[in-house]
């Protein structure tokens, strides 16, 4: 259920699921998600479900907060739409030249290297989102001992297939892009394809991923 | 075989194509894009007597440099920008907002902006180009839309789908305005920062940092000092989003930002004034004033309703 509305802005309205986030609220997320989504609201351009929130965005030019509010208040929400998943293996290399954020984990989480490996590579993974950048899947839970927060500044250029930790989550890049996750490794494969209209991501929310191992060699010769 | 087509002599800092933008992709992490200022794209169509969603090509800075071979088009260019025309031995001065005609061999030479970031180049007629989700927009970091998804290089071609014969001169006195006063409506994680940090963030300038591009805008100035927690679960951004991370230097959204972010917000520039921030070039100095929601919507009314003014003269 959302617990709260208010306006993000002057075109957007910001929806809050409450402050816990765990895979019911952000599947109520998603329900309400693909309910407005079916519903083709007029004047509602963009909607941007994450762990524990809705971000609905709408044309000024044809509605404003007051209405599309109105709308999303008296909204019977589907509940037996089931969430599809699948089970996605993402293979990461961890060599020295693409961890770039390890050595500061070691000393954040006290834990050291190969510990945060073995714990990343057993662990079976909830996509709650994507988004970011093209494709980007937020991935859930890490252990509690495993949480770190964002870079202080975020970098400029994250390179391409980095696959990054931050709180509770890891993440891949699918482009290079800004961004401020510590990042411990790199992935070669295609987790967006914008050649793909109607089905361009990988991973999609409600996706289980796991993370395997590979050498180097196998990252640069990865043929998918 | 076209046989109306550009050739590019010289690409300019940052050219891309641009049209109206993509709509409900955010969820999968693809932003509008388009162009960056509205106006002066929708002003461009019109003076060519193209539909005002057509696509346009948009230059940074420094444009670019184009050999146009083909039967005779009109051309514009909408914003703040010195440009000349080469005809063998001449040259024509260019004046914004103002059709021009060009003929097979012409040398059309954007030299730069001025005090702004983004220039419009129309055409009478079509450019051929690849949509994506229904748009043509480029949108360089995800590689989507026209020219591969990537900015227009040198010694390639731009070829024409198709041009319109009649060709009617249009002219529109129209100056650009500029503001340094951006007027936003508070975050949705306002009371994140301290009062000191609050009362910074609108009594001081802030100077717009060189790192800024067709993503985000970094301002740079006093620092806003957070005291509850400088991240947030990630959640979905928008454009005129001001996120400040931890170092306490604030980052305004701009068209192709990311859709997802986990900086806490302290404010969103109003839809109004954002045409008008995005031309606002490095080093300039800028002032945030609080306004209220029902003022923002009153102001975008009116903005929109001097664009369509705008646009009925021509």
């Amino acid at each position: 259920m959302i617990k709260n509305i208010s306006n993000l802005g002057d075109a957007a309205l910001y929806c809050d699921f409450g402050n816990e986030v765990n895979q019911s609220t952000n599947t109520e997320v998603i329900k309400y998600f693909k309910s407005i989504q079916k519903k083709n609201i007029e004047g509602i351009n963009n909607l941007t479900p994450s762990y524990n929130k809705l971000i609905i965005s709408f044309d000024l030019k044809m509605t404003n907060f007051k209405v599309i509010k109105k709308i999303v208040e008296n909204l019977n929400i589907d509940s037996h739409d089931e969430l599809k998943s699948k089970k996605i293996e993402v293979p990461v290399c961890t060599h020295e030249s693409f961890a770039l954020d390890i050595s500061r984990l070691e000393e954040k989480l006290k834990i050291n290297r190969v510990k945060i490996y073995e714990n990343i590579f057993k662990k079976e993974f909830f996509c709650y989102m994507t988004g970011f950048i093209a494709g980007m899947p937020f991935l859930g839970d890490l252990d509690i001992n495993m949480r770190v927060n964002r870079l202080d500044t975020p970098r400029v250029k994250v390179p391409k297939g980095s696959v990054g930790l931050t709180e509770q989550f890891a993440n891949i890049y699918t482009f290079e892009s800004p961004g401020g996750w510590n990042v411990i490794g790199n992935s070669p494969l295609k987790i967006f394809d914008s050649f793909n209209e109607k089905d361009p991501n990988l991973i999609n929310p409600g996706d289980i991923v796991t993370f395997k191992e590979i050498s180097k060699d196998q990252h640069q010769n990865f043929n998918e | 075989m076209n046989k109306n087509y550009f050739k590019i002599l010289r690409a300019g800092i940052n050219t891309t194509f641009q049209d109206g933008g993509r709509k409900n992709l955010y969820h999968i992490g693809i932003p509008f894009s388009g162009a960056m200022d509205n106006r002066n794209y929708l002003l461009a169509n019109k003076l060519v007597g193209n539909k005002l969603e057509s696509p346009v090509i948009e230059f940074a800075y420094q444009g670019p440099l184009l050999e146009y071979l083909g039967e005779k088009i009109n051309i514009a260019i909408t914003g703040d920008v010195n440009f000349i025309i080469k005809r063998n031995n001449s040259k024509i001065d260019g004046v914004c907002y103002q059709t021009f005609e060009i003929e097979s061999g012409d040398k059309l030479d954007i030299i730069s902006t001025n005090k702004s970031v983004y220039g419009y180049l129309s055409i009478s007629g079509e450019f051929d180009l690849k949509y994506q989700w229904s748009s043509c927009s480029t949108n360089t970091k995800a590689n989507i839309g026209a020219n591969e998804g990537k900015k227009l290089n040198v010694d390639q071609k731009i070829n024409l789908l198709k041009i319109n014969k009649n060709l009617n001169s249009k002219k529109l006195n129209y100056v650009n305005t500029r503001i340094e006063n951006i007027r936003i409506i508070k975050g949705t994680n306002f009371d994140y920062f301290s009062k000191k940090g609050k009362d910074l963030f609108f009594e001081k300038e802030f100077t717009i940092s060189k790192l800024s591009d067709r993503m985000g805008m970094r301002l740079q100035g006093s620092k806003i000092e957070n005291i509850v927690n400088t991240n947030i679960k990630s959640e979905g951004l928008i454009k005129g989003a001001i996120q400040v991370p931890a170092d306490g230097n604030p980052i305004i959204m701009l068209s192709d930002h990311g859709t997802i972010g986990g900086y806490p917000k302290i404010g969103v520039v109003i839809s109004a004034d954002y045409d008008k921030l995005v031309q606002l070039t490095p080093g300039t100095k800028i002032k945030f004033e609080e306004i209220e929601l029902s003022s923002a919507e009153s102001l975008y009314k009116l903005y929109e309703l001097e664009t369509q003014n705008l646009i009925s003269q021509i």
